[in-house]
C-alpha cells in the first residue's frame, strides 16, 4: 500500500515542468530558496493552500514543511485498522519527482499527519544531493 | 524575418528537431542529423559555461569549465552572426530550446517562453502518452504543426514561409 501511495514521484516529474511554465520561475537556486517557492508558490498553485518552512538543521540540508488545510485529507478518516497508513505519502513523492527533475535529490517523509490525530501536517525534507548538469553525449571520442 | 530551424533539447539529448528552411544542407556541415543536433548541444553547452565564467557582474561565477547545475550563473539569451542568429532558452528543468532565425529578429524570449509553456508542457509533458525524459514526443506531427502555428501566430515565422 505504501508503495502504491509513492506514486507520486511519477507526478513530480512532470508537475515541475507545468509549474514552472506558469510560475515564470526562471532560476532554483539554493535548496532553501527552492523549498521557500515550493512552500509559497506550487502548494498555493496545485493545493490552494499555502505552509510554512520551519525547523531548518544548521547545514541547511533538512527543513520542515508545515500545513494545517490540506485538501486530500477533506472528508478523510482512517479506519482503525489503517492506522499505520501514510495517507498523505503520495505528496512526497510529488515534491521528490519534482526536485529530482531540477537535480536536487532529496528524502521526503511524514512526520506529522492530522489523521492520526496530530496538530499539523509535517513533512520533512532532506537533501541528499544537488547535482550539477550532466553532458548527455557520452560516446564522444 | 525567416526561420530556419529549432531544436529540443532535454536531459538525455535532442528530443526534437525540425528545419522550415536550410539553404545549407547538413552534409556539408556536421555530416548527419545526428552530428549537427550534437555540436548545436555542445555550442550551447559550452557558451553557457563561458557566459558564466567570464560575467563581469555577477556574484555567482563558477570556474571555466568546471560542472555547473542548471541554470547557475548567468545565461546566454542569444547571439547573432552576420547571417543569421541564434536564439536559446533554457528551463531550471533541463529542457532547452534552440531557434535559428535570420539576424533581423528582435528578442524571442517571450516566445521561447511561449514554446515551452504552450507546447512542450502543454502538447508534450502534460500528455498521457509522454513517458518522461529521453523518450520522444507523443505525436510529433501534431507537435509540427503547433510549432509552426504558434510561431506564424507570433509573427515569428512569415506566412509566406511553409510549415
Amino acid at each position: 500500500m505504501h508503495k502504491t501511495l509513492c506514486r507520486g514521484y511519477n507526478i513530480g516529474i512532470r508537475l515541475i515542468d507545468e509549474f514552472l511554465a506558469k510560475s515564470k520561475v526562471s532560476r532554483c537556486g539554493s535548496f532553501r530558496e527552492t523549498v521557500d517557492i515550493i512552500a509559497k508558490q506550487a502548494f498555493l498553485m496545485f493545493l490552494n493552500m499555502q505552509c510554512t518552512v520551519s525547523k531548518w538543521t544548521q547545514d541547511g540540508s533538512e527543513c520542515s514543511l508545515i500545513f494545517t488545510d490540506n485538501p486530500l485529507t477533506e472528508f478523510v478518516e482512517l479506519p482503525s485498522e489503517f492506522q499505520e497508513l501514510q495517507y498523505c505519502n503520495i505528496l512526497c513523492g510529488v515534491i521528490r519527482g519534482a526536485l529530482e527533475m531540477i537535480n536536487m535529490d532529496v528524502d521526503v517523509r511524514i512526520v506529522g499527519d492530522m489523521l492520526k490525530g496530530d496538530e499539523v501536517h509535517e513533512m520533512r525534507l532532506r537533501l541528499k544531493e544537488q547535482k550539477n548538469e550532466d553532458f548527455p553525449y557520452k560516446d564522444d571520442e | 524575418m525567416l526561420c530556419y530551424n529549432i531544436y529540443f533539447y532535454d536531459r538525455t539529448g535532442c528530443i526534437f528537431y525540425h528545419e522550415w528552411l536550410r539553404p545549407k544542407p547538413v552534409k556539408q556541415g556536421a555530416g548527419t542529423l545526428e552530428d549537427d543536433q550534437k555540436q548545436m548541444f555542445g555550442l550551447c553547452w559550452t557558451l553557457s559555461n563561458f557566459c558564466a565564467a567570464l560575467d563581469p557582474k555577477g556574484t555567482d561565477k563558477p570556474q571555466l569549465g568546471a560542472p555547473r547545475r542548471i541554470g547557475q550563473g548567468c545565461q546566454f539569451r542569444s547571439f547573432t552572426a552576420n547571417n543569421y542568429k541564434l536564439h536559446f532558452l533554457e528551463t531550471p528543468s533541463g529542457y532547452k530550446v534552440v531557434l535559428n532565425t535570420s539576424q533581423d529578429v528582435g528578442s524571442l524570449q517571450e516566445t521561447l517562453a511561449a514554446v515551452y509553456d504552450e507546447l512542450l508542457v502543454a502538447r508534450c509533458i502534460r500528455s498521457p502518452l509522454y513517458k518522461g525524459p529521453g523518450q520522444p514526443i507523443p505525436n510529433p506531427e501534431g507537435f509540427r504543426g503547433a510549432l509552426s502555428q504558434l510561431l506564424r501566430m507570433r509573427g515569428v515565422l512569415p506566412a509566406s514561409q511553409s510549415a
